[in-house]
């Protein structure tokens, strides 16, 4: 097995381990982390992808992560906003009564 | 010696050019000027924005005076003429120009206005848009009697009923809605009319230039022209043209707008609408309708003298019966218009038939235009009288409402009684001259016209003194029972002194103005032929 | 002395309008300045009257004109001009003499009235207009004059216009002239158009010269008649109207309404003598058809007879009057119709003499009458008055002096000479005697109730407080009744037959040529007759048994009382023409009313419907047609919304389900696709 098909593998658990948390937990900060879980895993594709490609430039693959890390965390603080503007509301962060955005 | 320095010379300019001044159009649009300033600036105590509105309603007299100086009457022809051309593919010319005719009616607009906002000088509710409107209605005024092209002369006949609607509808009386949209709805109506006609006569003749109308009248083209359209056009096309100004004039029996919008418009309103505005129809017939058709004219006048003799007799008999003072004085505005529309049917009536005097032709048309001008100064100045009893009985103005106020009210009852001599034609005062020329004209043209027009004359005597013997005479009644109604204040005496005097100038020396028209009636009267 | 030339005759007329003006702009305490300067002006206006007779009678038959040009007509102009012969002459010395004692015995009569100022004012304007009229040299400009005199009557008779009868009487007054004056100006119209001038001398070219005389003879207008009758017979309709002829003479009368000045200035001297006027100045366009023998009408045939009804008519209903005033009203519409039938005979010179001596007597008349009123506080009726020549000496014997020239008592008064040159003149004229007759009935009539005046009026015994305290008038009323006193027994012998000098000034000619008394005797003797007779059957009446009580019965009424109550209610003109033009006249008003208020304003109503329905119909077809296929699609298109909406269920597990879901699914398909 080379090292990339090892890395995919690694990363490939990791997105499932965050999926399947993303699902299964109803507490909304449980399911962020799972979100941040399948990000990263993402960049680790990344990082594996550049690192093992042909003829890597110097910077391409590691510009996308740290970008990717930098949206990653707005997104986080937005999140948790969120989630503080929502346990405001209803005294709880239950993600299955967070349902009143319905069309 | 301002016309020196300003380089105004109506004989040589009577060619286009671009370098002269151009002093037709500052009469016209300085009031526009004085309208946008007053509406720009919202914050201006009330008292100051009457101040500007009525020194920049007396600026067009000025000019129109400066144009006087300068105006050689002698010359038939447009003076001041501006002319430039304007929307190329329509062949439109902003196309401006000054005769005798339309000098009298620039000085009438000019004297009216400022003396009409005199006399809405208490006018309390937002004066400041009633100057606006004022002033844009006196540029849209003088733009009539100034255009010689058709298509800004339609714009500004059509503006002059904005301001007027406006005028009518919120300063007027309680009735004031129903008829400033009957007025309005009514004289759109007539003029879209018109706008039809002079389409077709566009298409026909691909010129909408007075001038060049009339010269393409006179050598028979239009008629040609037209009657090659087929069918009923060519009378459809008069028919048109007729009805927009007989609606605006107004001729019987399209008058029925009139006593209700005068009765109902605020005073100032009332007598710039009688004063002026009724001008602008007897005017078209004498510059657009006459000229332009004088076959057809010729061809309706049996039946069109029989509308204005209706319109003297039935007009003044009419005002007998009104109890309202303004509808009263309303009516004698018909009667009075009729005049002018029947010694300028006359003529046409006669022209072509044997033993027509030039003579009578000319006193005729004279007599038509002074008459305009005189009526102007006499129907608004008992517009403005009643304007003063109005506001002393708190909006009373009924025949009946009144008593002895020649008492209360010495110096009124004497001007007010001096307008009403005006209007009934008392020799010595203006309006003696107009109708003196007009029966002098008619009764050499139709003898029999003048005879029943005589009706209207006694008529009009008839309840112009009892309006003033039940209005100023007899024990004090009515509004002036008590001792509050008090004699003119300044502000009011105002509007009625200028007119007053003017009256008796212009009845003693009516060559002020005859000798302004004298030459271009004659030479309308020496070319009295039919195409 | 020397005389005033043509060109500055217009100063007689603009003296009393300045004086007028000056009236008009003083403030109401002015009222002194105001009376000095009519009476000034129309002191100087008699001296200048004075200097244009001194012209006129150096050269009498000229026709001294100025014309000038008053504004452009056409090539030419339009001309007015001043006209200066003898009875120009004549007639402004005895207007602004007669003119300047009213003046006077106004000062005393208005003295009490607060409007004092307005009312010089308003003489002073009259005064001025009338003596337009007698100056003009244009028909226009005397109709313009003429108008303004019907425009100052208006405002006197109107004077005390607080009064309800007052205003009322004016606006007859101006009314009833006015028809006349209509008539004038048709006249005036059609004289202009036919021979495109309206002064009267013109160097050979006026419508009173023989060129243009010729040429309005030899048309014919309608219905046969030349065309100088017509003209002639509308103007003569004007001079009907002034001059209070049947049957416009219903004004008169009422007119009496004004201040007793004002009757006399208005009914005595000049505006009611402005008719009269009128026709002896345009005499020549009237007498143009006398020589056409085809005609079926002359001119002057109307104008007799017109004279002669009126005349017999106004003493019948003179006699039946008990207002003082209103019986010298009605004896002035009979001497005017005396002067009408003089001119309609032929006599004009007999029409203006007789004029000149009517003016003075009858403003004394009304003067003396005035004084009564005013010393009487007002009482004009002589049944209440009486027993007055002990306490009024000045008035009772100078209005005996008016009474007796107006009766035409023979030999020393001016209403003799005058009244028998009339007479005469109608006894001469071929055409018919019935004017004659009717004159001559008119004499009887005249001194009857002028005898019964006076008698009712200064005999007996006071028959009212007011009479009973009447006391004489001041001397500003005074000296004015002696002064016209004299000139009513003095102006007789300008005319006599024996040394006609008026009438041969008036005709132009330079000599005087007299005529023996014995000529005319038996027509001269029969008037004296008949005048005894009327004063001996009012002394038999009314002077033998004087009256006791204000309310004891009138003999006459007591014989005759049906026809004296038709004389008192005079002829029951005012009701027949109530019944008829008014009638008509409102009638017409109503008519032109209704047709504007139902019949064009209906059209108009009904376009406007009109026009609505059309909206209506507009209306509803976009509602159900445009509209509906547009409410269908629109309400399609938001159900799928709807649907689709159900979709979004807020929950964000089920969101996530679907992405993962959706995810797997696409990593399939690019497997399985990409795979190849």
């Amino acid at each position: 097995m080379s090292p990339l098909q090892l890395c995919l593998l690694f990363s490939s658990a990791l997105f499932c381990i965050g999926l399947i948390g993303a699902l299964a937990r109803s507490n909304t900060i449980l399911v962020l982390l799972g979100i941040e879980l399948m990000l990263n895993a993402a960049n680790i594709n990344f990082i594996a992808f550049w690192r093992f490609s042909p003829s890597p430039s110097p910077a391409t693959g590691v510009l996308f992560v740290i970008f990717s890390i930098a949206v990653a965390a707005a997104e986080a603080a937005v999140g948790l906003a969120l989630v503080i503007a929502v346990y405001r509301h209803q005294k709880n962060i239950r993600l299955q009564e967070a349902a009143r955005l319905k069309g | 010696m301002i016309a020196q320095i300003l380089q105004l010379d109506g004989h040589s300019s009577t060619v286009a050019v671009g370098a002269a001044f151009p002093i037709l159009s500052l009469i016209v649009f300085s009031p526009w000027v004085g309208a946008a300033l007053l509406a720009v600036f919202r914050g201006v105590a009330p008292s100051v924005s009457r101040t500007l509105a009525l020194i920049f309603s007396l600026g067009p007299l000025a000019l129109g005076l400066i144009a006087l100086n300068a105006f050689n009457p002698a010359l038939v022809a447009p003076q001041f003429v501006e002319s430039h051309l304007w929307i190329t593919a329509l062949n439109v010319h902003y196309h401006l120009g000054l005769d005798g005719l339309s000098l009298v009616l620039v000085l009438l607009t000019g004297i009216i206005t400022p003396v009409a906002l005199l006399a809405s000088w208490r006018v309390d509710h937002c004066p400041r848009m009633f100057g606006v409107l004022f002033l844009l209605i006196e540029g849209a005024a003088l733009g009539v009697f100034l255009a010689l092209d058709f298509f800004h002369w339609f714009v500004f006949w059509e503006l002059s009923l904005v301001p007027a609607f406006f005028l009518i509808k919120l300063w007027g009386g309680p009735g004031a809605s129903r008829a400033a949209y009957q007025f309005v709805i009514y004289t759109i109506g007539g003029s879209a009319f018109m706008l039809l006609g002079f389409a077709a006569l566009y298409v026909a003749t691909g010129t909408l230039d007075f001038t060049q109308l009339a010269q393409l009248a006179a050598d028979g083209t239009i008629g040609a022209k037209l009657a090659a359209l087929g069918g009923i056009w060519p009378k459809a096309v008069f028919v048109g043209v007729f009805l927009g100004l007989a609606v605006k004039v107004p001729l019987w029996p399209f008058h029925t707008w009139l006593p209700s919008a005068y009765a109902e418009a605020p005073v100032g309103g009332s007598m710039f609408l009688t004063g002026v505005m009724s001008k602008m129809g007897v005017y078209g017939f004498l510059r657009i309708l006459w000229p332009i058709f004088p076959a057809q004219l010729h061809a309706a006048t049996p039946c069109l003298l029989g509308l204005a003799l209706a319109g003297v007799v039935l007009g003044a008999y009419a005002a007998m019966k009104q109890t309202d003072l303004k509808r009263m004085v309303a009516y004698s505005s018909v009667n009075h218009l009729s005049y002018c529309l029947l010694a300028l049917f006359a003529v046409s009536y006669a022209t072509g038939r044997p033993g027509l005097h030039a003579e009578a032709a000319t006193a005729a048309l004279s007599g038509t235009i002074l008459q305009m001008f005189n009526h102007g100064l006499s129907a608004a100045a008992l517009f403005c009288c009643v304007g003063v009893l109005e506001s002393r009985a708190g909006g009373k103005r009924g025949l009946n409402d009144f008593g002895g106020v020649r008492t209360a009210a010495p110096i009124f009852a004497g001007l007010c009684g001096i307008s009403l001599f005006s209007s009934l034609g008392l020799p010595g005062l203006n309006g003696f001259v107009g109708e003196f020329l007009i029966f002098r004209g008619v009764f050499g043209l139709h003898a029999g016209a003048a005879a029943i027009a005589c009706f209207g004359l006694l008529a009009t005597a008839i309840f112009l003194l009892t309006f003033w013997q039940r209005v100023f005479h007899g024990p004090r009644a009515g509004a002036a029972a008590d001792g509050k109604f008090s004699d003119l204040s300044g502000i009011e005496l105002a509007p009625l002194l200028p007119l007053v005097a003017l009256m008796f100038v212009l009845g003693v020396w009516p060559q002020l103005l005859a000798g302004l028209i004298n030459p271009l009636v004659t030479s309308w009267a020496g070319h009295l032929v039919l195409p | 002395m020397t005389g005033l030339a043509v060109q500055n005759l217009w100063l007689i007329p603009a003296l009393p309008l300045v004086a007028a003006a000056i009236g008009a702009l003083t403030p109401r305490t002015g009222r002194s300045l105001a009376a000095g300067a009519a009476i000034a002006a129309m002191g100087v206006s008699f001296l200048l009257s004075c200097g244009a007779l001194v012209t006129a009678l150096a050269h009498p038959a000229a026709h001294a004109v100025s014309n000038f040009a008053w504004f452009d007509l056409g090539a030419s102009a339009f001309r007015l001009g001043w006209l200066l012969d003898p009875l120009t002459a004549f007639m402004c010395v005895m207007v602004t003499f007669v003119g300047t004692l009213i003046f006077i015995f106004s000062l005393g009569y208005m003295h009490e009235d607060v409007n004092a100022k307005q009312f010089f004012c308003f003489l002073s304007l009259f005064a001025s207009a009338m003596l337009g009229v007698v100056v003009a040299n244009s028909l226009l400009l005397l109709f313009v004059s003429w108008e303004l005199v019907g425009l100052a009557s208006y405002l006197l008779i109107g004077f005390w216009f607080h009064k309800p009868e007052a205003a009322a009487a004016a606006k007859k007054a101006f009314i009833t002239t006015r028809i006349g004056d209509l008539g004038l100006l048709l006249g005036m119209l059609w004289l202009y158009d036919s021979t495109g001038s309206l002064l009267f001398f013109d160097g050979g070219n006026g419508v009173l010269e023989a060129n243009t005389l010729g040429a309005l003879t030899a048309h014919t207008a309608l219905g046969g008649f030349a065309l100088s009758t017509v003209i002639g017979l509308l103007i003569f309709c004007g001079a009907v109207g002034k001059s209070g002829q049947f049957p416009l003479h219903v004004w008169l009368p009422d007119a009496m309404e004004g201040p007793t000045p004002v009757s006399a200035l208005i009914h005595a001297a000049t505006m009611v003598a402005a008719g009269v006027f009128l026709i002896a100045r345009v005499y020549p366009l009237m007498s143009a058809d006398q020589a056409l023998a085809h005609t079926a009408l002359h001119a002057l045939t109307v104008v007799a007879f017109i004279g002669a009804i009126t005349a017999l008519m106004g003493a019948l209903i003179a006699v039946a009057q008990n207002d003082i005033k209103r019986v010298l009203a009605f004896s002035t519409v009979s001497q005017l119709g005396y002067m009408m039938l003089a001119i309609g005979v032929g006599s004009w010179v007999a029409a203006i003499f007789h004029l000149l001596t009517h003016a003075f007597f009858k403003a004394l008349l009304f003067l003396g009458a005035g004084s009564v009123i005013h010393a009487a506080h007002h009482e004009q009726d002589i049944r209440s008055l009486g027993g007055l020549s002990k306490k009024m000496k000045v008035t009772f014997a100078t209005f005996a002096i008016g009474m007796m020239a107006l009766a035409g008592v023979p030999f020393l008064f001016s209403g003799f000479w005058s009244k028998e040159g009339i007479l005469h003149a109608a006894h001469e004229w071929d055409v018919s005697h019935l004017p004659l007759y009717a004159g001559l009935a008119a004499v009887v009539l005249t001194a009857f109730y002028m005898t019964r005046l006076v008698a009712e009026t200064f005999f007996g015994k006071a028959r009212s407080h007011a009479s009973d305290h009447a006391h004489e008038s001041p001397a500003t009323m005074t000296l004015p009744l002696v002064i016209l006193a004299i000139c009513a027994i003095a102006l007789g012998f300008l005319g006599t037959p024996a040394f006609p000098w008026l009438q041969a000034k008036l005709l132009g000619e330079a000599e005087v040529h007299g005529h023996s008394l014995l000529e005319g005797a038996g027509l001269m003797m029969l008037s004296i007759v008949l005048v005894a007779l009327g004063l001996g059957a009012g002394w038999a009446l009314y002077g033998r048994k004087l009256r006791q009580k204000s309310t004891s019965p009138d003999p006459l009424a007591a014989a005759f009382p049906g026809v004296i109550a038709f004389l008192a209610a005079r002829m029951k003109f005012d009701e027949l023409y109530a019944a008829t033009v008014f009638k008509l006249n409102s009638a017409a008003a109503t008519f032109a009313d209704v047709l504007d208020r139902f019949v064009w304003d209906g059209v108009i109503r009904f376009l406007a419907r009109l026009g609505e329905f059309a909206g209506i119909v507009n209306r509803e077809a976009d509602e159900d047609g445009l509209n509906a296929g547009f409410d269908a699609g629109s309400k399609s298109l938001r159900g799928t919304g709807n649907a689709y909406s159900r979709a979004q269920t807020g929950d964000a597990h089920g969101y996530l389900r679907v992405i993962a879901i959706g995810f797997v699914v696409l990593v399939l398909v690019v497997m399985m696709g990409g795979g190849r």
